[in-house]
């Protein structure tokens, strides 16, 4: 009864969101006040009956309802019960369905909260809104239908994947689709601005706050999965420019892209054109993205044939999505007029070579991802575009956009004075020098490049604190004076030093963990010693202990630093799973702050005593996840900033006159 | 000089940057190519064809029954085949958890010095133990002996 509740629920909300599309779309393009208005409450309607659907599948997965065939495949009556309800999202139907609830939730925020959006913009938005959500809801109802039943119900479910019970990677897929999502909203206010021909500075005021918290989410999704990669998998790596991966990285890059164009919009009203094109893009890889993961559309191309049906919608939906706007936007982009001029060394041209270089990143990703699809269509044979070719081509990219990130902040508006800038900068560029040169001494003939990318994240750490403290006048004027500048400082400012403070030590991390990383593996005999940097691990045996829903061989290792003091045991895991029928590696992690102790146990010998055990030193692995959560901090309290609070202002009635807006 | 004159200038900056850019993400791609596209060859392709020690390639299959032997300090030696012909394979480290006798598996790596025996620095077998990695269901298909009746589900 409750899953018939929930996918009637979710029938409805297919048709309610047709109306949310058709009403207020052709409301606005009539002019119709009480059209236009009917988006609002439709939204909410949608976001209503969405909520239930979703609950019920949540409900049928709870009380393990084994009539639903979607809770049969991935669930299990002995499951721990916050597994029994990540599970609803940890598949590809309940994916869908909690995408559909992202979705709808956002729609309804824009209809709350959009109360001083003009009415046509908000009508169009909310159309747009309201068309995404028929794509994603039929799909869902024709092709992953999760409420099917399934006859005569099995007495036990099939068990969740167990490399997904886990609490990383519970939380990991509702991150990345708030994030993915999140930029639905840009995307509309990017169609909607098309549609009414007017991209000003108020539009980039409302599309901002939804970008920021899109790619605050979308950090932490991307940071939450990167982590779970590194604990979970047991390969002591943290990212590995999988097509999983990547697809979630390149809206990541564009969006962080569209997040600064659109200052450029709001401040100074020009490069419109190409914000309106970045938002639809980001917008675009993101739906990209959706699908790579849960189709398995790049790990194999052969998976459409498995499924016919669900290809053909996915790439009918993405053809619509991205041609269609992509029209659009040739068709009308070229009557958005461009505003303030600006010289090649500004704030403008400064953002205008960040836009540059992370679009020329996104672009070398995409094609490297997308290389081996391309290839075997067209008979050229099967191949793997491994992380070298994304090291080799993405990291040349990175360096010239960490040293402009320093100096960005800094540069006026409209025409920088780079000499002062310069000698603003100096200490950053000094101490970023020595710490280049410094780590090219330590490491004693290791990388060059580790020490250039450890230079620039002493530059742009030290660049991001520099400018906080020009704006403050810090040491300049007297303290209190200071104090007083410091809080009438905008949130956004902290929120822009604290995301690139946040990038810089995440660089650190990253650098780190790959430059001088130490890899152990060998067969240990229980009593036997190895030595990693400077700590000495004691492997003191394996023992067979029982687990909630697996069985475990856990093994102790002891570890002691140079003094012979002990300072950690570590117990890393060998689980087998038997519903599942499947084992899994828990490795078993020490963090010292400035590096990880990493240690995974392997299969036993066949005659002897000896295990099979791979030890890893991590350095400033730490650093990463830091990192990432400064960078969403930064996101977060720019996200509180006065001005997109208090929203924008209104527009002025009439067109502004020709002083503002040059004729060509 | 007039604002029109000077906004053509400013597209002009904006449009050589952009091509500048376009370049060097050309330039990286096309040299990355050139050394990192890993290609994929069944047991049979390496039969026909050899390979030499130079070609850092990926090689799949189903692990032989019966074929999986320590060596001793953490080397391991196994055979992979496509049923037509198979390949001897060593391996240090540990292996990942799905790998199995008789299920499908990629190592990657370059032929040794002997000529003969594959040395694989990485070997991979999926997160998913339904998963059959695409590559060996396409090489399998290739040698005629694809079952997917007999407990091989296709890729997903």
């Amino acid at each position: 009864m409750i899953p018939e509740l929930g996918h009637f629920a979710l029938i409805l909300a297919l048709l309610v969101a047709t109306v949310q599309t058709l009403v207020p779309l052709v409301g606005a393009h009539r002019g119709n006040p009480a059209w236009m208005a009917a988006g609002g409450p439709a939204a909410l309607a949608q976001m209503l009956l969405v909520a239930v659907s979703f609950g019920a599948l949540t409900y049928a997965y709870v009380v393990s309802d084994f009539t639903v065939a979607n809770v049969v495949a991935n669930s299990h009556s002995l499951k721990p019960m916050l597994y029994k309800v990540t599970g609803v999202w940890g598949n590809h139907e309940g994916s869908m369905l909690l995408w559909i609830l992202i979705l709808a939730v956002f729609g309804a925020a824009v209809a709350l909260f959009g109360n001083n959006l003009p009415p046509s913009l908000k009508a169009r938005v909310l159309g747009i809104q309201g068309l995404i959500g028929i794509g994603f809801i039929s799909f869902t109802l024709f092709t992953s239908n999760p409420f099917e039943r399934i006859f005569p119900p099995p007495l036990d479910g099939q068990d969740l994947n167990p490399l997904l019970q886990d609490p990383g990677l519970a939380f990991h897929p509702p991150m990345l689709y708030l994030g993915y999502v999140g930029f639905s909203v840009a995307f509309a206010f990017a169609i909607a601005a098309l549609l009414e021909g007017k991209v000003d500075a108020a539009w980039a005021r409302w599309v901002r706050p939804w970008t920021l918290a899109a790619w605050t989410f979308l950090t932490g999704g991307i940071a939450l999965g990167s982590w779970w990669a590194y604990y979970e998998l047991g390969w002591g790596g943290w990212w590995f420019w999988d097509p999983v991966e990547n697809a979630s990285f390149m809206p990541w890059l564009l969006g962080t892209a569209l997040l600064h164009s659109a200052i450029v919009v709001e401040k100074r009203d020009t490069l419109k054109s190409w914000t309106i094109l970045l938002a639809i893009l980001t917008f675009s890889l993101s739906l990209l993205g959706t699908f790579i993961v849960r189709s398995g559309l790049l790990t194999s191309v052969h998976a459409f044939a498995s499924d016919p049906d669900r290809g053909l919608y996915i790439l009918a939906m993405l053809v619509v999505a991205i041609g269609g706007s992509l029209t659009l936007f040739a068709v009308r982009a070229p009557s958005l007029k461009g505003g303030g001029l600006f010289q090649p060394i500004s704030r403008e041209g400064g953002l205008v070579m960040n836009n540059l270089l992370l679009a020329t990143a996104t672009a070398t990703i995409l094609i490297g991802t997308l290389y081996p699809l391309i290839l075997d269509a067209l008979g050229g044979g099967l191949v793997t575009v491994g992380p070298p070719f994304f090291n080799l081509t993405f990291v040349p990219l990175m360096l010239p956009l960490v040293f402009v990130m320093g100096l960005g902040p800094l540069l006026a508006w409209k025409r920088a004075d780079l000499p002062g800038v310069l000698s603003r900068l100096k200490v950053a560029a000094g101490v970023g020098l020595l710490a280049g040169l410094a780590t090219l001494y330590v490491q004693n003939g290791g990388p060059v490049l580790a020490a250039l990318a450890m230079g620039l994240a002493a530059w742009l750490f030290l660049a991001a604190l520099t400018d906080l403290a020009e704006k403050v006048k810090l040491f300049r004027t007297p303290l209190a004076d200071t104090w007083s500048r410091a809080r009438g400082l905008p949130r956004s400012q902290y929120g822009t030093a604290l995301a690139h403070a946040g990038l810089a030590i995440a660089i650190a991390g990253m650098v780190g963990s790959s430059a001088w990383k130490v890899e152990k593996i060998s067969v240990m005999v229980p009593g036997e010693t190895k030595q990693l940097s400077d700590y000495v691990f004691t492997f003191e045996g394996v023992e067979r202990l029982p687990g909630p829903n697996y069985m475990s061989q856990t093994a102790t290792f002891t570890v002691r630093d140079g003094d012979g003091r002990l300072i950690a045991t570590m117990t890393p895991e060998k689980r087998v799973y038997p519903v599942a029928g499947m084992p899994t590696t828990e490795a078993a992690i020490h963090t010292r702050w400035l590096a990880d102790l990493y240690a995974v146990i392997g299969d036993a010998e066949e005659n002897g005593p000896g295990w099979t055990v791979r030890l890893y030193y991590e350095p400033l692995v730490p650093f990463l996840w830091l990192g990432s959560l400064v960078m969403m901090l930064g996101g977060l309290v720019s996200l509180s900033d006065r001005r997109l609070r208090v929203g924008a202002p209104r527009r002025k009635a009439a067109p502004l006159g020709p002083a503002v807006q040059p004729a060509e | 000089m007039s604002r029109a004159a000077t906004r053509k200038k400013k597209r002009l900056y904006i449009a050589l940057l952009g091509l500048i850019s376009l370049g060097t993400a050309t330039a990286l791609v096309l040299t990355a190519f050139e050394d990192n596209l890993v290609f994929f060859y069944s047991p049979t392709d390496i039969a026909e064809k050899g390979l030499t020690p130079e070609q850092y390639v990926r090689i799949g299959g189903l692990v032989e029954e019966g074929s999986v032997r320590q060596l001793g300090d953490s080397r391991i030696a196994f055979r992979v085949t496509d049923m037509a012909h198979s390949i001897p394979v060593t391996y240090t480290g540990i292996l990942p958890d799905l790998f199995r006798e008789g299920q499908g598996v990629v190592a990657q790596g370059s032929i040794g010095d002997d000529g003969a025996t594959f040395v694989a620095r990485e070997v991979l077998a999926r997160h998913d133990e339904n998963y059959m990695p695409a590559e060996v269901a396409e090489a399998l298909k290739a040698s005629g002996e694809w079952r997917p009746e007999s407990g091989q589900p296709p890729p997903r």
